[in-house]
Protein backbone atom coordinates (compact mmCIF):
# COMPACT_ATOMS: atom_id res chain seq x y z
CA UNK A 1 0.00 0.00 0.00
CA UNK A 2 2.61 2.44 0.85
CA UNK A 3 5.00 1.00 -1.77
CA UNK A 4 2.31 1.69 -4.48
CA UNK A 5 1.67 5.37 -2.77
CA UNK A 6 5.66 5.86 -3.31
CA UNK A 7 5.74 4.59 -7.01
CA UNK A 8 2.62 7.00 -7.60
CA UNK A 9 4.59 10.08 -6.30
CA UNK A 10 7.75 9.33 -7.83
CA UNK A 11 5.84 9.06 -11.43
CA UNK A 12 3.84 12.44 -11.04
CA UNK A 13 6.81 14.13 -9.30
CA UNK A 14 8.88 12.93 -12.42
CA UNK A 15 6.49 14.41 -14.77
CA UNK A 16 6.30 17.21 -12.81
CA UNK A 17 9.83 18.16 -12.56
CA UNK A 18 10.16 17.27 -16.43
CA UNK A 19 7.45 19.74 -16.97
CA UNK A 20 9.17 22.49 -15.50
CA UNK A 21 12.19 21.94 -17.29
CA UNK A 22 10.62 22.69 -20.73
CA UNK A 23 8.54 25.08 -19.37
CA UNK A 24 12.11 27.25 -17.98
CA UNK A 25 13.30 26.48 -21.89
CA UNK A 26 10.33 27.97 -23.10
CA UNK A 27 9.99 31.23 -20.99
CA UNK A 28 13.86 31.69 -21.77
CA UNK A 29 12.98 31.35 -25.66
CA UNK A 30 9.55 33.42 -25.70
CA UNK A 31 10.68 36.01 -23.44
CA UNK A 32 14.06 36.17 -26.08
CA UNK A 33 11.64 35.91 -28.86
CA UNK A 34 9.50 38.81 -27.25
CA UNK A 35 12.28 41.36 -27.36
CA UNK A 36 14.25 40.39 -29.88
CA UNK A 37 11.85 40.06 -32.50
CA UNK A 38 10.95 43.94 -32.92
CA UNK A 39 15.06 44.89 -33.49
CA UNK A 40 14.97 41.38 -36.28
CA UNK A 41 15.72 43.40 -39.38
CA UNK A 42 18.35 45.05 -42.09
CA UNK A 43 18.73 47.87 -39.32
CA UNK A 44 19.94 44.86 -36.85
CA UNK A 45 22.44 43.79 -39.26
CA UNK A 46 23.44 46.87 -40.90
CA UNK A 47 22.69 50.02 -38.89
CA UNK A 48 22.29 52.92 -40.90
CA UNK A 49 24.27 51.46 -43.51
CA UNK A 50 23.77 50.84 -46.91
CA UNK A 51 23.20 47.06 -47.16
CA UNK A 52 24.33 47.07 -50.82
CA UNK A 53 27.30 49.30 -50.10
CA UNK A 54 28.04 47.29 -47.05
CA UNK A 55 28.08 44.18 -48.85
CA UNK A 56 30.57 45.54 -51.41
CA UNK A 57 33.39 46.62 -49.35
CA UNK A 58 32.02 50.20 -50.26
CA UNK A 59 30.77 51.52 -46.72
CA UNK A 60 31.54 50.56 -42.49
CA UNK A 61 28.92 49.12 -40.66
CA UNK A 62 29.15 51.11 -37.09
CA UNK A 63 26.00 50.04 -35.41
CA UNK A 64 24.94 47.13 -36.51
CA UNK A 65 26.39 43.54 -35.90
CA UNK A 66 27.38 43.09 -39.80
CA UNK A 67 31.13 42.94 -38.64
CA UNK A 68 30.59 40.69 -35.22
CA UNK A 69 28.53 38.20 -37.91
CA UNK A 70 31.50 38.11 -40.59
CA UNK A 71 33.58 37.38 -37.63
CA UNK A 72 32.06 34.46 -36.37
CA UNK A 73 31.70 33.20 -39.86
CA UNK A 74 35.51 33.53 -40.86
CA UNK A 75 36.05 32.34 -37.11
CA UNK A 76 33.72 29.15 -37.77
CA UNK A 77 35.40 28.78 -41.44
CA UNK A 78 39.10 28.46 -40.35
CA UNK A 79 38.63 26.61 -37.48
CA UNK A 80 37.29 24.07 -38.94
CA UNK A 81 39.36 23.76 -41.94
CA UNK A 82 41.85 23.48 -39.20
CA UNK A 83 40.65 21.01 -37.21
CA UNK A 84 38.73 19.20 -39.92
CA UNK A 85 41.58 16.95 -41.50
CA UNK A 86 43.22 16.65 -38.31
CA UNK A 87 40.31 15.49 -36.36
CA UNK A 88 39.14 12.71 -38.66
CA UNK A 89 42.64 11.59 -40.04
CA UNK A 90 42.83 10.79 -36.14
CA UNK A 91 39.38 9.15 -35.89
CA UNK A 92 40.61 7.09 -39.05
CA UNK A 93 43.94 6.54 -37.00
CA UNK A 94 42.00 5.29 -33.64
CA UNK A 95 39.90 3.01 -35.37
CA UNK A 96 41.51 1.43 -38.25
CA UNK A 97 44.90 1.12 -37.44
CA UNK A 98 45.66 1.93 -33.68
CA UNK A 99 46.61 -1.23 -31.49
CA UNK A 100 44.06 -1.88 -28.59
CA UNK A 101 46.44 0.00 -26.22
CA UNK A 102 47.25 2.84 -28.11
CA UNK A 103 43.74 3.48 -28.82
CA UNK A 104 42.87 3.57 -25.29
CA UNK A 105 45.88 5.48 -24.21
CA UNK A 106 45.31 8.09 -26.68
CA UNK A 107 41.52 7.61 -26.77
CA UNK A 108 42.17 8.82 -22.82
CA UNK A 109 44.09 12.05 -23.89
CA UNK A 110 41.07 13.12 -26.35
CA UNK A 111 38.60 12.47 -23.11
CA UNK A 112 40.66 14.71 -21.16
CA UNK A 113 40.58 17.46 -23.77
CA UNK A 114 36.85 17.22 -24.38
CA UNK A 115 36.56 17.61 -20.50
CA UNK A 116 39.15 20.99 -20.79
CA UNK A 117 37.10 24.15 -20.11
CA UNK A 118 37.09 25.80 -22.64
CA UNK A 119 38.66 29.12 -21.06
CA UNK A 120 41.83 26.76 -19.80
CA UNK A 121 41.78 26.46 -24.02
CA UNK A 122 41.88 30.27 -23.89
CA UNK A 123 44.72 30.26 -21.95
CA UNK A 124 46.75 28.18 -24.16
CA UNK A 125 45.84 30.00 -27.18
CA UNK A 126 46.71 33.23 -25.17
CA UNK A 127 50.17 31.86 -23.85
CA UNK A 128 51.00 30.60 -27.44
CA UNK A 129 50.53 34.29 -28.42
CA UNK A 130 52.49 35.69 -25.87
CA UNK A 131 55.34 33.20 -26.55
CA UNK A 132 55.14 34.10 -30.29
CA UNK A 133 54.98 37.52 -29.39
CA UNK A 134 58.13 37.42 -27.69
CA UNK A 135 60.23 35.05 -29.65
CA UNK A 136 59.49 35.77 -33.49
CA UNK A 137 57.56 39.10 -34.05
CA UNK A 138 56.42 41.70 -32.15
CA UNK A 139 53.63 42.63 -34.47
CA UNK A 140 51.67 38.90 -33.01
CA UNK A 141 49.54 38.97 -30.33
CA UNK A 142 45.63 37.74 -29.89
CA UNK A 143 44.29 37.84 -33.11
CA UNK A 144 41.75 35.76 -35.28
CA UNK A 145 44.66 32.96 -36.58
CA UNK A 146 45.01 32.31 -32.80
CA UNK A 147 41.67 32.36 -32.15
CA UNK A 148 41.07 29.92 -34.61
CA UNK A 149 43.51 27.62 -34.32
CA UNK A 150 42.27 27.61 -29.92
CA UNK A 151 38.92 27.02 -31.01
CA UNK A 152 40.47 23.91 -33.70
CA UNK A 153 41.91 22.81 -30.60
CA UNK A 154 38.83 22.97 -28.13
CA UNK A 155 36.35 20.74 -31.34
CA UNK A 156 39.13 18.45 -31.89
CA UNK A 157 37.99 15.87 -29.35
CA UNK A 158 34.57 15.90 -31.18
CA UNK A 159 35.74 15.48 -34.39
CA UNK A 160 37.57 12.15 -33.51
CA UNK A 161 35.40 10.69 -31.42
CA UNK A 162 32.61 11.01 -33.97
CA UNK A 163 34.82 9.88 -36.83
CA UNK A 164 36.38 7.03 -34.57
CA UNK A 165 33.12 5.67 -33.69
CA UNK A 166 30.94 6.39 -36.98
CA UNK A 167 33.76 4.03 -38.29
CA UNK A 168 34.01 1.57 -35.71
CA UNK A 169 30.26 0.89 -35.46
CA UNK A 170 30.49 0.16 -39.38
CA UNK A 171 28.72 -3.87 -39.26
CA UNK A 172 31.33 -6.45 -40.00
CA UNK A 173 29.80 -7.53 -43.53
CA UNK A 174 30.52 -4.17 -45.06
CA UNK A 175 33.96 -4.09 -43.27
CA UNK A 176 35.15 -7.69 -44.39
CA UNK A 177 33.47 -7.69 -48.26
CA UNK A 178 35.93 -5.28 -50.22
CA UNK A 179 38.72 -6.73 -48.47
CA UNK A 180 37.69 -10.41 -49.11
CA UNK A 181 37.74 -9.07 -52.83
CA UNK A 182 41.30 -8.37 -52.76
CA UNK A 183 40.70 -4.82 -51.86
CA UNK A 184 43.97 -3.57 -49.79
CA UNK A 185 43.27 -1.64 -46.52
CA UNK A 186 43.55 1.75 -48.10
CA UNK A 187 41.24 0.85 -50.72
CA UNK A 188 38.83 -0.72 -48.33
CA UNK A 189 38.70 2.68 -45.97
CA UNK A 190 38.64 5.40 -49.08
CA UNK A 191 35.93 3.34 -51.22
CA UNK A 192 34.16 1.57 -48.13
CA UNK A 193 34.20 2.26 -44.86
CA UNK A 194 34.45 6.73 -45.66
CA UNK A 195 31.37 6.48 -47.73
CA UNK A 196 29.43 4.40 -45.28
CA UNK A 197 30.88 6.66 -41.80
CA UNK A 198 29.96 9.77 -43.29
CA UNK A 199 26.72 10.74 -41.83
CA UNK A 200 27.93 9.99 -38.41
CA UNK A 201 31.53 11.89 -39.33
CA UNK A 202 29.03 14.56 -40.76
CA UNK A 203 27.09 14.72 -38.02
CA UNK A 204 29.99 15.16 -35.19
CA UNK A 205 31.34 17.94 -37.84
CA UNK A 206 28.37 20.13 -37.43
CA UNK A 207 27.98 19.70 -34.12
CA UNK A 208 32.12 21.02 -33.85
CA UNK A 209 30.97 23.72 -35.98
CA UNK A 210 28.24 24.47 -33.64
CA UNK A 211 30.45 24.53 -30.54
CA UNK A 212 32.68 27.18 -32.70
CA UNK A 213 29.98 29.27 -33.38
CA UNK A 214 28.62 29.62 -29.98
CA UNK A 215 31.92 29.21 -27.91
CA UNK A 216 32.64 32.80 -25.90
CA UNK A 217 35.49 31.61 -23.67
CA UNK A 218 38.31 30.86 -25.84
CA UNK A 219 37.87 34.11 -27.75
CA UNK A 220 37.62 36.10 -24.86
CA UNK A 221 41.30 35.35 -24.16
CA UNK A 222 42.10 35.04 -27.56
CA UNK A 223 41.75 38.54 -29.35
CA UNK A 224 37.81 39.54 -29.61
CA UNK A 225 37.31 43.06 -29.30
CA UNK A 226 34.08 45.03 -28.97
CA UNK A 227 35.26 47.48 -31.98
CA UNK A 228 37.15 46.63 -34.32
CA UNK A 229 35.26 46.22 -37.74
CA UNK A 230 35.64 43.76 -40.55
CA UNK A 231 38.65 41.73 -39.41
CA UNK A 232 41.19 42.78 -41.88
CA UNK A 233 43.23 40.01 -41.95
CA UNK A 234 44.59 36.55 -39.99
CA UNK A 235 46.96 38.55 -37.58
CA UNK A 236 43.73 41.41 -36.75
CA UNK A 237 41.69 41.53 -33.96
CA UNK A 238 38.12 40.81 -34.79
CA UNK A 239 34.62 41.19 -33.65
CA UNK A 240 32.25 38.17 -32.59
CA UNK A 241 28.58 37.41 -32.14
CA UNK A 242 28.46 35.99 -29.05
CA UNK A 243 31.08 38.17 -27.57
CA UNK A 244 29.19 41.30 -28.73
CA UNK A 245 26.19 39.96 -26.62
CA UNK A 246 28.39 39.30 -23.88
CA UNK A 247 29.73 42.90 -24.10
CA UNK A 248 26.26 44.26 -24.67
CA UNK A 249 24.89 42.75 -21.71
CA UNK A 250 27.43 44.52 -19.99
CA UNK A 251 28.22 47.88 -21.54
CA UNK A 252 24.78 48.65 -23.11
CA UNK A 253 24.60 52.48 -22.57
CA UNK A 254 20.89 52.83 -24.15
CA UNK A 255 17.77 51.03 -24.99
CA UNK A 256 18.10 50.59 -28.69
CA UNK A 257 22.22 48.23 -27.94
CA UNK A 258 20.20 46.77 -25.39
CA UNK A 259 17.63 45.73 -27.98
CA UNK A 260 20.32 45.01 -30.59
CA UNK A 261 21.53 42.63 -27.76
CA UNK A 262 18.42 40.40 -28.12
CA UNK A 263 18.31 40.99 -31.97
CA UNK A 264 21.91 39.12 -31.71
CA UNK A 265 20.65 36.49 -29.33
CA UNK A 266 17.73 35.34 -31.75
CA UNK A 267 20.49 35.59 -35.22
CA UNK A 268 22.79 33.52 -32.92
CA UNK A 269 20.60 31.29 -31.88
CA UNK A 270 19.10 30.75 -35.27
CA UNK A 271 22.41 29.87 -36.42
CA UNK A 272 23.18 27.56 -33.92
CA UNK A 273 19.24 25.93 -34.34
CA UNK A 274 19.91 25.90 -37.99
CA UNK A 275 22.72 23.85 -37.71
CA UNK A 276 21.82 21.95 -35.02
CA UNK A 277 18.86 20.50 -37.26
CA UNK A 278 21.11 20.64 -40.63
CA UNK A 279 23.43 17.70 -38.06
CA UNK A 280 19.98 15.84 -37.23
CA UNK A 281 18.70 16.16 -41.35
CA UNK A 282 22.57 14.54 -42.41
CA UNK A 283 22.14 11.68 -40.45
CA UNK A 284 19.24 10.48 -42.25
CA UNK A 285 19.87 11.96 -45.89
CA UNK A 286 23.44 11.55 -45.86
CA UNK A 287 22.91 7.57 -44.88
CA UNK A 288 20.36 7.60 -47.35
CA UNK A 289 22.50 9.17 -50.11
CA UNK A 290 25.28 6.44 -48.58
CA UNK A 291 23.21 3.29 -48.76
CA UNK A 292 21.09 3.56 -52.10
CA UNK A 293 22.53 6.49 -54.32
CA UNK A 294 26.08 4.64 -55.24
CA UNK B 1 53.58 0.42 -55.10
CA UNK B 2 49.92 -0.06 -53.67
CA UNK B 3 51.92 -1.56 -50.42
CA UNK B 4 53.77 2.44 -50.67
CA UNK B 5 50.86 3.61 -50.89
CA UNK B 6 49.28 1.69 -47.87
CA UNK B 7 52.21 2.69 -45.90
CA UNK B 8 52.54 6.57 -46.71
CA UNK B 9 48.41 6.60 -45.80
CA UNK B 10 48.96 4.94 -42.50
CA UNK B 11 52.02 6.83 -41.49
CA UNK B 12 49.99 10.20 -42.43
CA UNK B 13 47.04 9.37 -40.22
CA UNK B 14 49.72 8.51 -37.21
CA UNK B 15 51.25 11.67 -37.48
CA UNK B 16 47.71 13.24 -37.11
CA UNK B 17 47.40 11.52 -33.98
CA UNK B 18 50.38 11.81 -32.28
CA UNK B 19 50.02 15.46 -33.25
CA UNK B 20 46.57 15.83 -31.72
CA UNK B 21 47.71 14.12 -28.83
CA UNK B 22 50.89 16.14 -28.76
CA UNK B 23 48.44 19.46 -28.47
CA UNK B 24 46.89 18.11 -25.26
CA UNK B 25 50.16 17.63 -23.76
CA UNK B 26 51.29 20.85 -24.75
CA UNK B 27 47.88 22.52 -23.06
CA UNK B 28 49.44 21.49 -20.18
CA UNK B 29 52.97 22.00 -20.40
CA UNK B 30 52.42 25.57 -21.46
CA UNK B 31 50.52 26.57 -18.42
CA UNK B 32 53.03 24.75 -16.17
CA UNK B 33 56.01 26.54 -17.85
CA UNK B 34 54.31 30.09 -17.54
CA UNK B 35 53.34 29.31 -13.82
CA UNK B 36 57.12 28.82 -13.27
CA UNK B 37 58.11 31.75 -11.74
CA UNK B 38 54.98 32.26 -9.16
CA UNK B 39 55.45 28.95 -7.99
CA UNK B 40 59.30 29.89 -7.33
CA UNK B 41 58.35 33.33 -5.66
CA UNK B 42 55.03 32.10 -3.59
CA UNK B 43 55.09 28.88 -1.88
CA UNK B 44 52.04 26.63 -3.30
CA UNK B 45 50.11 26.68 0.17
CA UNK B 46 50.02 30.33 0.10
CA UNK B 47 48.62 29.85 -3.68
CA UNK B 48 46.07 27.78 -3.08
CA UNK B 49 45.28 28.69 0.51
CA UNK B 50 45.50 32.09 0.62
CA UNK B 51 43.92 35.99 0.45
CA UNK B 52 43.52 37.48 -3.29
CA UNK B 53 45.10 41.24 -2.85
CA UNK B 54 47.43 41.54 -5.53
CA UNK B 55 48.62 44.92 -4.30
CA UNK B 56 50.06 43.49 -0.78
CA UNK B 57 51.77 40.90 -2.76
CA UNK B 58 49.12 37.85 -1.83
CA UNK B 59 48.08 35.91 -4.81
CA UNK B 60 46.06 32.91 -2.87
CA UNK B 61 43.23 31.50 -5.29
CA UNK B 62 41.59 29.84 -2.23
CA UNK B 63 37.89 32.04 -2.80
CA UNK B 64 38.06 31.09 -6.21
CA UNK B 65 38.21 27.29 -5.62
CA UNK B 66 35.29 27.73 -2.74
CA UNK B 67 33.45 29.82 -5.23
CA UNK B 68 33.83 27.41 -8.22
CA UNK B 69 32.79 24.36 -6.34
CA UNK B 70 30.11 25.93 -4.39
CA UNK B 71 28.72 27.24 -7.63
CA UNK B 72 29.09 23.89 -9.41
CA UNK B 73 27.51 21.45 -6.51
CA UNK B 74 24.73 23.52 -6.24
CA UNK B 75 23.69 23.63 -9.90
CA UNK B 76 24.30 19.96 -10.18
CA UNK B 77 22.11 19.69 -6.57
CA UNK B 78 19.62 22.20 -8.95
CA UNK B 79 19.69 19.90 -11.92
CA UNK B 80 19.72 16.27 -10.57
CA UNK B 81 16.19 16.13 -9.67
CA UNK B 82 15.16 17.95 -13.00
CA UNK B 83 17.58 15.26 -14.81
CA UNK B 84 16.16 12.62 -13.08
CA UNK B 85 12.51 13.23 -13.66
CA UNK B 86 13.16 13.99 -17.33
CA UNK B 87 14.91 11.17 -18.08
CA UNK B 88 12.55 8.76 -16.29
CA UNK B 89 9.54 10.34 -18.12
CA UNK B 90 12.10 9.95 -21.67
CA UNK B 91 12.77 6.44 -20.71
CA UNK B 92 9.74 4.78 -19.72
CA UNK B 93 7.06 6.57 -17.80
CA UNK B 94 5.87 8.59 -21.24
CA UNK B 95 3.38 8.05 -24.21
CA UNK B 96 5.42 7.33 -27.62
CA UNK B 97 4.40 10.90 -28.70
CA UNK B 98 5.77 12.54 -25.32
CA UNK B 99 9.31 10.49 -25.05
CA UNK B 100 9.97 11.95 -28.52
CA UNK B 101 8.62 15.46 -28.14
CA UNK B 102 10.57 15.39 -24.36
CA UNK B 103 13.45 13.88 -26.29
CA UNK B 104 13.58 16.42 -29.24
CA UNK B 105 13.22 19.15 -26.48
CA UNK B 106 16.46 18.20 -24.36
CA UNK B 107 18.80 17.53 -27.63
CA UNK B 108 17.61 21.05 -28.64
CA UNK B 109 18.93 22.35 -25.24
CA UNK B 110 22.28 21.20 -26.23
CA UNK B 111 22.14 23.61 -29.11
CA UNK B 112 21.63 26.98 -27.58
CA UNK B 113 24.30 29.16 -26.68
CA UNK B 114 25.64 29.75 -23.16
CA UNK B 115 25.99 33.31 -23.69
CA UNK B 116 22.25 33.39 -24.49
CA UNK B 117 21.25 31.84 -20.93
CA UNK B 118 23.17 33.97 -19.54
CA UNK B 119 21.88 37.25 -21.16
CA UNK B 120 18.26 36.16 -20.42
CA UNK B 121 19.62 35.06 -17.02
CA UNK B 122 21.30 38.95 -16.46
CA UNK B 123 17.78 41.07 -17.91
CA UNK B 124 14.88 38.37 -16.56
CA UNK B 125 16.30 35.88 -13.44
CA UNK B 126 18.33 38.92 -11.81
CA UNK B 127 15.78 41.30 -10.83
CA UNK B 128 13.07 38.36 -9.62
CA UNK B 129 16.12 37.00 -7.12
CA UNK B 130 16.45 40.89 -6.28
CA UNK B 131 13.68 41.30 -5.84
CA UNK B 132 12.44 38.09 -4.41
CA UNK B 133 15.28 37.19 -2.16
CA UNK B 134 16.91 40.80 -1.31
CA UNK B 135 20.58 41.16 -2.13
CA UNK B 136 22.45 42.42 -5.25
CA UNK B 137 20.35 40.04 -7.05
CA UNK B 138 23.98 38.49 -9.04
CA UNK B 139 25.76 36.20 -6.46
CA UNK B 140 25.74 32.29 -6.28
CA UNK B 141 21.92 31.31 -6.63
CA UNK B 142 21.58 33.11 -9.38
CA UNK B 143 24.26 31.67 -11.15
CA UNK B 144 23.61 28.12 -10.17
CA UNK B 145 19.77 28.17 -11.30
CA UNK B 146 20.88 29.26 -14.76
CA UNK B 147 24.06 26.57 -14.67
CA UNK B 148 21.54 23.74 -13.96
CA UNK B 149 19.83 24.50 -17.05
CA UNK B 150 22.31 24.92 -18.88
CA UNK B 151 24.02 21.05 -17.67
CA UNK B 152 20.60 19.38 -17.45
CA UNK B 153 20.80 18.24 -21.27
CA UNK B 154 24.19 16.70 -20.70
CA UNK B 155 22.59 14.49 -17.44
CA UNK B 156 19.54 13.81 -19.17
CA UNK B 157 21.50 12.21 -22.17
CA UNK B 158 23.68 10.02 -20.33
CA UNK B 159 20.90 9.28 -17.58
CA UNK B 160 18.67 8.31 -20.72
CA UNK B 161 21.17 6.41 -22.19
CA UNK B 162 22.04 4.50 -19.63
CA UNK B 163 18.04 3.59 -18.29
CA UNK B 164 17.69 2.00 -21.81
CA UNK B 165 20.75 0.06 -22.25
CA UNK B 166 19.32 -2.00 -19.65
CA UNK B 167 18.84 -5.72 -20.59
CA UNK B 168 15.10 -5.95 -22.50
CA UNK B 169 14.68 -8.90 -21.55
CA UNK B 170 15.65 -8.06 -17.96
CA UNK B 171 12.05 -5.41 -18.70
CA UNK B 172 10.43 -7.85 -20.35
CA UNK B 173 10.21 -10.13 -17.97
CA UNK B 174 9.01 -7.71 -15.33
CA UNK B 175 6.43 -7.02 -17.44
CA UNK B 176 5.73 -10.76 -17.89
CA UNK B 177 5.10 -10.54 -14.11
CA UNK B 178 3.05 -7.78 -13.93
CA UNK B 179 5.40 -5.21 -13.05
CA UNK B 180 3.55 -1.53 -13.87
CA UNK B 181 5.66 0.93 -15.42
CA UNK B 182 7.49 2.87 -12.31
CA UNK B 183 7.90 -0.40 -11.39
CA UNK B 184 9.93 -1.61 -13.95
CA UNK B 185 11.99 1.50 -14.26
CA UNK B 186 12.16 1.42 -10.47
CA UNK B 187 13.53 -1.87 -9.61
CA UNK B 188 14.29 -3.09 -13.01
CA UNK B 189 16.24 -0.40 -14.75
CA UNK B 190 17.18 1.88 -12.04
CA UNK B 191 19.82 -0.60 -10.57
CA UNK B 192 21.29 -1.65 -13.66
CA UNK B 193 21.44 1.83 -14.67
CA UNK B 194 23.27 3.44 -11.55
CA UNK B 195 26.98 3.40 -12.73
CA UNK B 196 26.01 4.70 -15.96
CA UNK B 197 24.33 7.76 -14.27
CA UNK B 198 26.70 8.35 -11.80
CA UNK B 199 29.52 9.18 -14.72
CA UNK B 200 27.15 11.22 -16.25
CA UNK B 201 26.88 13.10 -12.90
CA UNK B 202 30.45 13.82 -12.91
CA UNK B 203 30.75 14.76 -15.99
CA UNK B 204 27.86 17.62 -16.09
CA UNK B 205 29.93 18.42 -12.55
CA UNK B 206 32.96 18.86 -14.62
CA UNK B 207 30.34 20.80 -17.66
CA UNK B 208 29.34 22.70 -14.60
CA UNK B 209 32.88 23.60 -13.20
CA UNK B 210 34.49 24.44 -16.35
CA UNK B 211 31.46 27.16 -17.44
CA UNK B 212 33.37 30.65 -17.86
CA UNK B 213 30.21 32.91 -19.09
CA UNK B 214 27.54 32.11 -16.66
CA UNK B 215 29.45 32.64 -13.77
CA UNK B 216 31.42 35.47 -15.06
CA UNK B 217 27.50 36.89 -16.20
CA UNK B 218 25.85 36.27 -13.00
CA UNK B 219 27.77 35.26 -10.02
CA UNK B 220 28.93 38.67 -9.21
CA UNK B 221 33.15 38.00 -9.20
CA UNK B 222 33.46 39.44 -5.58
CA UNK B 223 36.58 38.33 -4.70
CA UNK B 224 35.79 36.78 -1.25
CA UNK B 225 34.44 33.94 0.37
CA UNK B 226 30.46 34.32 -0.27
CA UNK B 227 29.08 33.98 3.33
CA UNK B 228 25.29 33.01 1.93
CA UNK B 229 23.87 31.97 -1.25
CA UNK B 230 22.87 35.83 -2.34
CA UNK B 231 26.18 37.08 -2.25
CA UNK B 232 28.66 37.41 -5.19
CA UNK B 233 31.16 35.30 -5.49
CA UNK B 234 34.16 34.22 -8.49
CA UNK B 235 34.51 31.12 -9.78
CA UNK B 236 38.20 30.00 -11.04
CA UNK B 237 37.33 30.40 -15.47
CA UNK B 238 35.81 34.00 -14.29
CA UNK B 239 39.05 34.72 -12.71
CA UNK B 240 40.72 34.06 -15.57
CA UNK B 241 38.96 35.89 -18.01
CA UNK B 242 38.63 39.15 -15.64
CA UNK B 243 42.29 38.98 -15.02
CA UNK B 244 43.77 38.69 -18.19
CA UNK B 245 43.67 42.05 -19.07
CA UNK B 246 46.46 43.14 -16.42
CA UNK B 247 50.01 43.48 -18.44
CA UNK B 248 51.98 40.10 -19.42
CA UNK B 249 54.42 39.89 -16.33
CA UNK B 250 53.31 40.83 -13.29
CA UNK B 251 52.25 38.09 -10.75
CA UNK B 252 48.71 39.20 -11.12
CA UNK B 253 48.48 37.28 -14.64
CA UNK B 254 51.07 34.78 -13.52
CA UNK B 255 48.50 33.55 -10.82
CA UNK B 256 45.87 32.61 -13.41
CA UNK B 257 48.31 29.64 -14.47
CA UNK B 258 47.51 28.74 -11.15
CA UNK B 259 44.11 28.84 -12.12
CA UNK B 260 44.13 27.00 -15.20
CA UNK B 261 46.69 24.25 -14.10
CA UNK B 262 43.96 23.40 -10.77
CA UNK B 263 40.83 23.23 -13.69
CA UNK B 264 42.96 21.05 -15.74
CA UNK B 265 43.69 19.03 -13.25
CA UNK B 266 40.24 18.61 -12.06
CA UNK B 267 39.39 17.42 -15.56
CA UNK B 268 41.79 14.71 -15.62
CA UNK B 269 40.23 13.62 -12.18
CA UNK B 270 37.06 13.88 -13.32
CA UNK B 271 37.93 12.02 -16.63
CA UNK B 272 39.99 9.05 -14.93
CA UNK B 273 36.80 8.59 -12.38
CA UNK B 274 34.25 7.95 -15.00
CA UNK B 275 36.72 5.51 -16.83
CA UNK B 276 37.11 3.76 -13.80
CA UNK B 277 33.44 3.60 -13.32
CA UNK B 278 32.30 2.26 -16.56
CA UNK B 279 35.76 0.58 -17.35
CA UNK B 280 34.99 1.36 -21.52
CA UNK B 281 35.06 4.34 -23.40
CA UNK B 282 32.78 7.54 -22.77
CA UNK B 283 30.86 8.58 -25.68
CA UNK B 284 31.53 12.15 -26.43
CA UNK B 285 27.85 13.67 -26.05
Amino acid sequence: MIRGFAEKTIACLSWALALSLCLSVTVLLSYLLIKGLPSLGTELVFGKADPLNVLLGRERVFDGIFPAAVGTLSLVFLSTLIALPLGICSGIYLSEYATPGMKKAVGGLFDVLAGIPSIVVGLYGFSVSIFLHHHFSERLGPCLLISALSLGVLVLPYIVRSSQSALEELPAHIRCTATALGATRLQNLVYVLLPNALSGIGSGVILAIGRCAEDTAVILLTGVVATAGLPSSLFAQYEALPFYIYYISNQYTNPAELSNGYGACLVLLGICSVLFMVARGMQKRLFHWALYSR
Amino acid sequence: MMVSKDVFAESVFLCCAISSAIIILAILGFMVALGIPLFQEIPLSDILNGPWAPHHGAYGIRAMIFGTFLIAFLATLICLPLSLGMSFVISSLGGRRSRRLLGAIVRFMTGIPTVIYGFVGIFLLVPLIREGFGGPGMGVLTASIVLAILISPTMILFFTDSLLAVNAAYVQAAKALGATRVQRLLYVMLPGALSGMASGFILALGRAVGDTLIALMLAGNAVRTPQGLLEPARTLTAHIALVKAADFDSMAFRSIFACGITLYLFTILATIMVRVMTRERIAIS
